[in-house]
């Protein structure tokens, strides 16, 4: 039992393992972004698993509730509620470059990139 | 117990399709793997008690940015070329021993439901006990997020805001010597989904569903999982699957850019003018008692008018960002 409590931790490793071997091994700046965006789903998991109380609810307080009802923490998922539609719009921000990338260079893989820039 | 368990396999599939969507060499394959990873993840949040995070993780990760990322690919390239797009030993070596490192460290980590772990001793408590002496309203995230915590969101609203800028910026400028490809190929492009007949009637008996729950979650966001951030993804969502079934250039022409990003700025000053009116009352910036005689009423107006800030803001942000990616044409190289 003890060692599945620890379950959403050993996820949250892989997962941020996961995202920055998409965001270092991949050429491809879509790829990268799509990785950037695995790594932060990650950390929102970390900070979603500290919230939860065993045998709590969501931190809703419903008017026939009893006096002892156990609450999840609400500060957490006020922050990861909040970095969710941030992250979003830097990972848009990150594609609108990718697109630019895309015009000027004719490629999104970072092999073509930068032999263009050493050539010129 | 069953929610441990569902949650272990919903976890497993989150690592599964983690694995799949870096694995993926086609970028659209890669890109549908990552909208069902947001939406398992989703659902996971909702079986750790996180009802307002998932609602806005289904909305946004499983929705907004698989549409965004499909629209980028369509301006980019579909597939992966090159060595790199194979596995590489150095980068997994290294990995491999972090993650190890982490591991062990888990072991020192407090248990997943534990209520004795640091994160809930301070603070949190005082929250959980005070919120109904002070703001008296049910969802207490919406009261954290919207009063306790208002400059934290404040800030927050300020970056979505640049966020947007920045895109505009950046795809606003029109590269020279290119030639856009016009006529028949940009029509079909444009033109959406409009030749499958199932995906538009069945597409457009879902929009007024989406707007009619957006506008449930933004104003009955102090009394159910909710709020302003939760309903401006869902908004966008719903212009935006009209954006895919009808043309992009149609859904600009029912919400103008020009007025997107008049509303898009009044949303974030609706919410610091409701920080100076504050001040301006004799209290401190985004201080709601002094809003109303009775103080508990002023947090409720408060909220009320920082909460449809940030809504606006989020929603024409999004859909600012999806018109700009949507509507550009493709040039070419």
């Amino acid at each position: 039992m003890t060692l599945l409590g620890l379950y959403n931790y050993w996820v949250f490793i892989f997962l941020l393992a996961v995202g920055i071997y998409a965001v270092v091994a991949k050429g491809n700046y879509v790829k990268r972004m799509i990785g950037l965006a695995i790594f932060q789903a990650a950390v929102f998991l970390l900070f979603i698993t500290m919230d939860k109380v065993e045998g709590g609810t969501g931190p809703v307080i419903l008017p026939n509730a009893p006096i002892d009802q156990l609450y999840a923490n609400p500060l957490p998922q006020v922050l990861i509620l909040t970095a969710i539609v941030v992250g979003i719009s830097v990972t848009a921000l990150g594609l609108a470059i990718a697109i630019r990338i895309r015009e000027e260079y004719g490629s999104v893989e970072e092999a073509d990139t930068r032999r263009q820039d050493e050539q010129a | 117990m069953a929610t441990t368990l569902f949650g272990v396999i919903t976890l497993t599939l989150v690592a599964i399709t983690a694995v799949a969507t870096v694995m993926a060499k086609n970028l659209f394959v890669a890109s549908m793997w990552f909208g069902i990873f947001s939406l398992l993840m989703a659902s996971n949040f909702f079986l750790l008690d996180a009802a307002d995070v998932a609602l806005t993780e289904a909305a946004v990760g499983a929705g907004v940015s698989t549409v965004l990322f499909m629209g980028a690919l369509a301006l980019t390239a579909e597939k992966e070329t090159h060595s790199t797009a194979g596995v590489s030993w150095l980068p997994i070596l290294a990995l491999v021993a972090l993650s190890f490192a982490l591991f062990i460290a888990t072991f020192e980590q407090p248990v997943l439901g534990d209520i004795n772990a640091p994160v809930h001793q301070h603070v949190a408590p005082w929250y959980i006990e005070k919120t109904p002496e002070f703001i008296d309203i049910p969802n207490m995230v919406a009261a954290i997020l919207a009063s306790y915590r208002g400059y934290d969101t404040l800030g927050e609203v300020i970056v979505i805001f640049a966020a947007g800028i920045g895109v505009l910026s950046v795809l606003g400028f029109r590269p020279k010597r290119r030639q856009e490809i016009t006529g028949e190929q940009l029509g079909k492009k444009l033109r959406g989904v409009q030749h499958h007949s199932i995906l538009r009637v069945v597409g457009k008996l879902i929009i007024p569903v989406l707007l009619l729950f957006g506008l449930l979650v933004q104003f009955h966001g102090k009394y159910t999982p909710g709020g302003g951030f939760s309903a401006g993804a869902l908004f966008a969502a719903a212009v935006m699957l009209y954006g895919i079934l009808e043309g992009a250039d149609r859904s600009a022409l029912a919400m103008p850019e020009k007025m997107m990003l008049k509303l898009a700025a009044l949303g974030a000053t609706l919410y610091t003018g409701v920080g100076i009116a504050c001040m301006l009352l004799g209290g401190a910036f985004l201080d709601y008692n002094v809003l109303w005689s009775n103080p508990v009423a002023g947090q409720y107006l408060g909220i009320l008018l920082v909460e449809f800030g940030v809504g606006l803001t989020v929603t024409t942000v999004l859909i600012l960002i999806f018109n700009a990616i949507a509507n550009r044409p493709t040039y070419q190289a």
